[in-house]
């Protein structure tokens, strides 16, 4: 069953450059359609800029999206009162890019972790205490460490307390918007185990957003591939990796770098820098990068279509 | 902290002038040498002395305790004014930075009228239409001040609003009372408090000023702006009358303001 069921969502922000200047609609995110069922991981993958984040942020309503539908358990989130809303934020929760910048520096690790209940004024004195000493122990600190400052934390650790916070609210659904990509290789590890384990006990849906193909890979059952605010790919973690039909996600999966000097392989590398989302291409919007780009690719604006049994991409020469 | 405090030598000098300036004002009649308001005119204008360390004035007050009383009232006035002044400017630079808009226009707009009008002449004006009293002195003190501390938090707010962790409060479902008070306002009066400390001097300074000019403390009282005003006709004839309020009035003044070059020093990430 749909746990989340996203559609057509828009996320379009306007800019103005200049005290007279003229008003650029960027479109951060531009029609995305994505479900996520009960327990399963849905990876999101894109370059910089591509609009995974705002993605993210429009599901949570953090920014209001512009347009489209975000059902929940099968209920309307967008236009959902803030009482409703607020009821529906102990369901979803999300962890951060930046262990730095998402704890409050001057709170300690039980004033963190004891937010989101007083927020939504679960237990007693008592039983906030157990919970959070549970939740810590949870993520492998120890109690003592409840009344240090972030600062005191290294960055896994400061991302294992942000998870922790996320979890306080016992949730269905976590959006981790690039929770290791400011980690070290060995702590990313530990951090995605932590995420596989929680998912085990707890029943956990992922929306795992992220750079790293590699990451995607390992957490993921269903992966889908962003493009200037669009998803060009979308299919089961195998099927994406093994026969990547999109040439947007051929180029990305022609860059994973691969542990074995001996393999020769063709590296298809993209000219240029991803166009602006203010002024995106016409037709295709990848024609301007892409490798068997033709004409039609700027004149035909391709739709996401079932290529194979389960499997979406959005290119008119698949 | 405290070393990084003590291992400067001008904080250090200015720690050591507001604990005089403390102990003077909690101990007042210890200290004291004679009674600070006791008329004695067989002893007027008589020179610094043992029994008058500073001398006596034109009614044979003894200028010495009048001083040690008077900290009572500058300080008095420096913590009350701050005291007022900084928590409605946070709040309000607070509510106009994290909300932004229309909010963030009327509140930031009223802080220019006050701050187009040069301090001292708003404090000034305010004061005369009240009329002289310590108390509207300080009204008018706390109305000219509290402009400052707005646009010091609004602008520490700005820069940390988008931050994670604040978004993280609002994804928990916080309300914007929570937000602003339990994560914006503790992350952004750092550079405020450091302005309110080097503001409790200038207060001090502002507040003597307006009892210079008569619109303050009145007679007899031992404010030492007011001293100095009435110690302006005997200046030739008495010259520590008015010297030893003047400088009570210079250090008082000098130490709050090395503590606050030295707080900024310490609590500025910059400098660490």
């Amino acid at each position: 069953m749909a746990l989340l069921e996203v559609k057509n969502l828009k996320q379009h922000f306007i800019t103005k450059k200049g005290f007279m200047g003229k008003k650029t609609i960027v479109k951060a995110v531009d029609g995305v359609d994505i479900t996520i069922d009960v327990g399963q991981t849905l990876g999101i993958v894109g370059e910089s800029g591509c609009g995974k984040s705002s993605l993210a942020r429009s599901i949570l309503r953090l920014a209001e999206p512009t347009s489209g539908s975000i059902k929940f358990n099968g209920e309307e989130v967008i236009g959902m009162n803030s009482n409703h809303m607020k009821m529906l934020r102990r369901e979803m929760q999300i962890v951060f890019q930046d262990p730095y910048a998402s704890l409050n520096p001057r709170n300690t690790v039980r004033q963190i972790l004891e937010a989101p209940l007083i927020i939504h004024s679960l237990g007693d004195r008592k039983e906030r205490r157990d919970l959070i000493e549970s939740l810590i122990n949870k993520i492998g600190l120890r109690t003592e460490q409840l009344d240090s400052y972030p600062h005191e934390f290294s960055g896994g650790q400061r991302q294992r307390i942000g998870l922790a916070r996320a979890l306080a609210l016992n949730p269905k659904l976590i959006i981790a918007d690039e929770p290791v990509s400011a980690l070290d290789v060995s702590v990313q590890s530990q951090v995605l185990n932590l995420m596989l384990d929680l998912q085990q006990d707890m029943n956990l849906s992922y929306m795992f957003i992220s750079h790293d193909l590699s990451v995607v890979q390992h957490i993921s059952d269903k992966v889908a591939v962003m493009y200037l605010g669009k998803i060009v790919e979308i299919a089961n973690v195998e099927k994406l990796y093994n026969n990547p039909m999109h040439p947007y996600t051929q180029t990305l999966l022609s860059a994973v770098p691969i542990a074995d000097p001996m393999l020769k392989r063709e590296r298809i590398i993209l000219q240029g820098d991803l166009p602006s989302p203010s002024n995106p291409p016409t037709g295709c919007s990848f024609h301007t990068r892409c490798p068997i780009a033709t004409k039609e690719c700027s004149e035909i604006e391709p739709v996401l279509e079932e290529k194979l049994t389960d499997h979406f991409a959005a290119c008119i020469y698949v | 902290m405290v070393r990084r405090i003590t291992s400067s030598p001008l904080t250090l000098i200015g720690l050591v002038i507001v604990l005089i300036i403390i102990v003077c004002a909690l101990f007042a009649p210890l200290i004291a040498t004679h009674s600070p308001t006791e008329v004695n005119l067989q002893s007027k204008l008589e020179a610094p002395s043992t029994s008058h360390y500073f001398g006596t004035d034109e009614v044979g007050r003894d200028i010495f305790s009048r001083i040690v009383y008077g900290t009572r009232i500058s300080l008095r006035i420096g913590l009350l004014v701050v005291l007022i002044a900084f928590p409605i400017g946070t709040i309000l630079g607070a509510i106009a930075g994290y909300f932004g808009g229309g909010v963030d226009q009327i509140i930031m707009r009223i802080t220019d009228v006050f701050l187009s009008f040069p301090g001292i002449i708003l404090a000034m004006s305010i004061a005369a239409a009240l009329g002289p009293s310590i108390e509207n002195v300080m009204l008018a003190l706390a109305a000219t001040w509290w402009p400052w501390y707005t646009r010091i938090v609004r602008s520490s707010v700005l820069s940390i609003k988008n931050a994670e962790f604040i978004e993280a409060s609002r994804a928990l479902g916080a309300n914007p009372f929570r937000i602003l008070f339990k994560e914006i306002i503790p992350n952004s009066i750092g550079p405020a408090t450091i302005q309110a400390s080097l503001d409790l001097g200038f207060v001090i300074l502002a507040a003597a000023g307006l009892s210079f000019i008569g619109l303050g403390a009145q007679p007899p009282s031992p404010e030492w702006g007011a001293m100095l005003s009435n110690s302006r006709e005997i200046l030739r004839d008495a010259w520590w009358a008015a010297t030893f309020p003047g400088l009570a009035i210079l250090l008082t003044v000098l130490g709050f303001n090395l503590v606050g070059d030295g707080l900024n020093d310490v609590l500025d990430p910059k400098q660490r």
